[in-house]
């Protein structure tokens, strides 16, 4: 059985993207356009992964991150942020908050898709 | 009130008795209550016009001159009324031949000399020998007091049995006489009021009563200076009213028994105690009545004759000798005899200045009108009386103007009159008024006419009294003196102690050269005596170079001041212990010094108010930097954000299409699709944010010229309508067919029309969208408007909407499509060409986006004269 990605992300076209490039890689993917949607998806079915925005509608990233590591079901699920915001303060509060990774936008889809074959590979084993 | 009313008959009673003591009723009732307010105040004070006229203190001599001068001028028609009502009840009673004849009052001179010069100068000389024996330590006098108390007994006494003679021996009772009277019928007409100057001319006396209980120099004397224990105010509370009804029981008895007897002839009704009895031929019963009346008029007389003595003694002549360097005052020279000397001779002037208006003017007015001119004169100094008592803010200078304006009225409209009737001043200045000047008219002055004399001078003198002393008030400021003094008046019921060390003093005056100088002026036998009665009081033994402590010096001053006038004492006093003593007065110029100090406090905690002011905005203003920094911040971050998102895009498909060449060919024209808007939208993203920046900063490049509006419009809605046409959405417009031009860059107003147009089609009602576009004029303004068919505007929101990278939600919830910086342009647009842009919500809930321009001022102008 395939490794599920939820991907969260409010602009289509980097959605579309991600999309192409996670099923690529063989991975099932969700898709959740805003904050509410998102934790909505994880209590539904839980996801190795999650590709987060930060800059959502109506609960931005931060808060689904805190969310998710909260909640214990979750315990190991993989959190990759995507931030168009570069500063370092934002890096760090998502490194704090239980994010895994954190990648500033525009990034590479190859280095993305490295990452998520890393941290898959490290939860399988 | 109203019994007051019904028994106060108008016309007949022409000596007002009734009016003047009720009215004197009413202002005792009154005047009790500001005694016993201020009562304690004048007692220690000592000094009646010093302290009692005024809530404020002030040694300025020429002010006191004043006051002294108008009490004097006010008080001779008094005077002048009793002098004449003495001499010609006298010549009455004596040249009187018998019963039954209609009674006349006989010419001067019956003897070889005018009888009112005797009656004058006997009564000068009776108040010299009562008031001035000797100067009184504390200015009482209680053999005067005692004497004046009986006299009024016997004036009540007589009155009394004239009134019952009258009512009981010539009639059969009350009822009887006003039955007889009922029936006469020109006595019936004076039981009622009639005229229009029967109300004024009551009002008016008993306004003047009232005020005259309170400022009579006489009247105050007695309530307040001869008053030895303030339980007596208490007791004339209901006593004085009392004696007031008791003597007023027989005046229409006698005044209707009087108009019956007499009938038709004319007889001086103010006579009629007098000549009643005589008609009747009961030479006893008139006698009895001319006793009265003489024990009245000299009361009367006495007293204020004395009252003016001491203030001409203490306020006009002392002061002015104590200042002449060749008068020695500081020399151990004996001074009661020459003070005794000033009082007894002013006594005498002021009798005969009383009988010289009696000789130049009473025969132009009854006895009455002449006392209410008397009245009128006192009432003057009312309005600095009761405002020094209850208004806090009234000045000394305010009373003086005031009292000064009011006295100068009463003079011109009573008093010279009085001369003119009397042929000392001529007729004309009645009739025609001076220089021919009939505005000036003293009995109709500036054209008021249509009340008595008496009412007429009231307003007058009153208005320009009151209105001056509230004027000059306002426009004066107080002194600390007067501030403290007005205080101490006004709360004088909070101030229930009464400060006895208000003299702190360090100083070495002995207790022997303090006796001198006090026995200078009060002489020395009683100085001692005075002196002995301290010691004993306090069981102390003063010795005699023992230094004077503070309440023997406070003792020797008060002395003094019994017989010079408490303002002198104090001088004088300071003048022998020099620099040494800390009086009240220079506490009071100590305390003018500390409210200097005070406001310099005042100012320096002003500048440190501004200091903090100016740090206060130092920080706004940093606080606005910071803001304004970290704004920028945000701003950045936004740019960073907006640019992020479509290159992210960019490379994400790059890399897709570049690392997947299989892809199949419909996606990969998608995608490359999705890259090419993505550009796009970057490169108009980078557009708005120069175009932005430039016009933020000034730097904008604005292309103005006269723009047709029609078709700038037509331009830009021509541009969307591939959006339009695509999304279904229903345009219509309403512009009229002519427009003036506008000045406008058109590139920016096309950008302007199309960013609020592209706008409301991302809010419109997604299934059946409606956007309507109106233009229309508005005066000089050019209105256009751009309304759809969504969910409007939440209200918070309407200014925000015009920020920077404001994104709205549309109506679908989707993510906003645009940079947020469209409504950002357009106010910017918008601003420049000198309109307003707002956003609000349309009656059926779309947004409604108006936007003015302004029309140029000379096609304004040509607008104008096309209409015209």
């Amino acid at each position: 059985m395939s490794n599920t990605v939820l991907v969260v992300e409010d602009e289509p076209n980097i959605v579309l993207s991600l999309q192409f490039v996670m099923r690529q890689a063989g991975y099932t993917v969700r898709v959740a356009s805003d904050g509410e949607q998102a934790l909505k998806a994880v209590a539904e079915y839980v996801p190795d992964l999650v590709l987060l925005d930060i800059m959502l509608p109506k609960r931005d990233g931060f808060a689904v991150c805190e969310e998710i590591r909260n909640n214990p079901a979750c315990k190991n699920v993989k959190i990759i942020m995507l931030s168009a915001k570069s500063r370092e303060a934002d890096r760090e509060r998502a490194l704090k908050l239980g994010a895994d990774e954190f990648m500033t936008k525009p990034f590479s889809t190859r280095e993305l898709g490295d990452l998520a074959k890393r941290l898959l590979k490290i939860e399988i084993s | 009130m109203d019994l007051l009313w019904k028994c106060w008959p108008s016309r007949y009673i022409r000596f007002g008795f009734s009016s003047h003591i009720s009215g004197a009723n009413i202002g005792f009732c009154s005047v009790v209550i500001y005694l016993d307010k201020n009562y304690s105040d004048m007692q220690a004070e000592q000094n009646y016009f010093n302290s009692g006229f005024y809530s404020v203190e002030i040694w300025e001599t020429i002010s006191w001159w004043l006051v002294t001068i108008i009490a004097v001028i006010g008080t001779m028609p008094y005077i002048s009324l009793q002098l004449k009502s003495i001499a010609t009840s006298f010549r009455i009673l004596i040249t009187y031949s018998g019963g039954g004849k209609i009674p006349e009052i006989p010419i001067e001179p019956i003897f070889f000399i005018d009888t009112t010069f005797i009656v004058a100068i006997a009564l000068a000389l009776f108040a010299i020998l009562f008031g001035t024996r000797h100067i009184d330590a504390s200015e009482h006098h209680e053999g005067l007091v005692a004497a004046i108390a009986f006299e009024s007994v016997v004036k009540l006494v007589a009155f009394l049995c004239v009134g019952i003679f009258v009512t009981y021996g010539i009639f059969d009772g009350f009822a009887d006489i006003f039955q007889r009277a009922s029936v006469d019928p020109e006595l019936e007409r004076l039981f009622t009021v009639n005229q229009g100057n029967d109300y004024s001319l009551w009002i008016t006396m008993i306004i003047l009563s009232m005020a005259a209980i309170i400022c009579l120099p006489r009247q105050f004397y007695i309530t307040a200076v001869e008053n030895p224990d303030e339980g007596y105010v208490r007791k004339a509370t209901w006593l004085f009213p009392a004696y007031l009804l008791v003597i007023n029981l027989f005046v229409l008895p006698i005044a209707l028994g009087g108009k019956l007897a007499f009938a038709s002839a004319a007889v001086d009704a103010d006579m009629f105690v007098l000549t009643v009895p005589l008609y009747y031929d009961h030479g006893t019963i008139s006698l009895i009545a001319f006793l009265g009346g003489l024990s009245a008029a000299t009361s009367m007389v006495i007293v204020a004759a004395i009252a003016l003595a001491t203030m001409v003694c203490n306020d006009l002549v002392m002061p002015i000798l104590l200042r002449w360097k060749w008068f020695k005052a500081d020399k151990n020279t004996d001074l009661t005899g020459l003070l005794l000397a000033i009082r007894r001779g002013s006594i005498l002037i002021i009798l005969i200045l009383g009988y010289g208006y009696y000789r130049f003017a009473s025969e132009s007015y009854s006895l009455v009108t002449i006392g209410l001119v008397s009245f009128a004169a006192a009432a003057q100094f009312a309005p600095a009386i009761i405002g020094g008592i209850f208004w806090k803010n009234g000045t000394f200078n305010g009373a003086i103007v005031g009292l000064s304006l009011g006295f100068i009225v009463w003079m011109y409209t009573l008093f010279l009159p009085s001369l003119a009737q009397s042929g000392w001043l001529p007729i004309s200045f009645i009739e025609q008024g001076p220089f021919g000047l009939s505005w000036l008219k003293p009995y109709s002055l500036l054209g008021l006419e249509g009340f008595d004399r008496l009412t007429h001078a009231l307003i007058w003198s009153m208005m320009f009294n009151v209105g001056g002393y509230w004027v000059i008030s306002l426009l004066s400021h107080q002194t600390a003196i007067e501030r403290i003094q007005a205080k101490l008046f006004v709360d004088v019921f909070k101030l229930t102690e009464r400060g006895n060390d208000n003299t702190y003093w360090k100083g070495s005056v002995t207790v022997e050269e303090l006796q001198q100088l006090v026995g200078r002026f009060v002489g020395v036998g009683r100085v001692a005596e005075a002196f002995d009665q301290f010691a004993q009081e306090r069981s102390i033994t003063l010795r005699k170079n023992q230094v004077v402590d503070a309440p023997l010096l406070e003792y020797a001053e008060r002395l003094l001041a019994g017989s010079i006038g408490s303002a002198t004492a104090r001088v004088l006093i300071g003048s022998i212990v020099k620099g040494e003593i800390v009086s009240i007065d220079e506490v009071y110029r100590i305390l003018d010094e500390t409210s200097q100090v005070i406001e310099y406090s005042h100012r320096l905690e002003q500048k440190s108010a501004e200091l903090e002011e100016a740090t206060r905005q130092l920080q706004l203003a940093n606080d606005r930097l910071k803001e304004l920094d970290s704004l920028k911040d945000d701003f950045l971050s936004m740019v960073s954000h907006e640019l992020r998102t479509p290159l992210t895009s960019l490379r994400a498909f790059g890399e897709i299409l570049s690392d997947n060449p299989d892809v199949p060919i419909e996606e990969r024209a998608r995608f490359l699709g999705i890259i090419i808007t993505e550009s796009e939208r970057l490169t108009r993203l980078i557009d708005q944010l120069l175009d932005l920046a430039k016009m933020e900063a000034g730097r904008m490049d604005w292309q103005l010229a006269e723009v047709d509006l029609v078709s700038t419009i037509d331009e830009a809605v021509t541009a969307l309508n591939g959006l339009i046409k695509e999304k279904e959405i229903i345009l219509t417009t309403d512009i009229p067919e002519s427009l003036p031009s506008v000045q406008a860059d058109r590139d920016q107003l096309i950008q302007l029309v199309i960013n609020l147009v592209s706008n409301a089609i991302k809010f419109c009602n997604p299934r059946n969208g409606k956007i309507h576009l109106s233009v229309c004029r508005d005066n000089d303004w050019i209105k256009i408007s751009v309304l759809d068919n969504g969910m409007g505007v939440p209200a918070p929101l309407k200014e925000k909407i015009f920020e920077r990278f404001h994104q709205s939600v549309s109506a679908t919830g989707n993510k906003p499509q645009g940079s947020g910086l469209g409504l950002a342009i357009c106010r910017q647009i918008v601003t420049y060409l000198g309109g307003e842009i707002w956003a609000e919500n349309s009656q059926q809930g779309g947004a409604c986006f108006t936007f003015t321009l302004p029309l140029q001022a000379e096609t304004v102008d040509k607008k104008i004269k096309t209409d015209a």
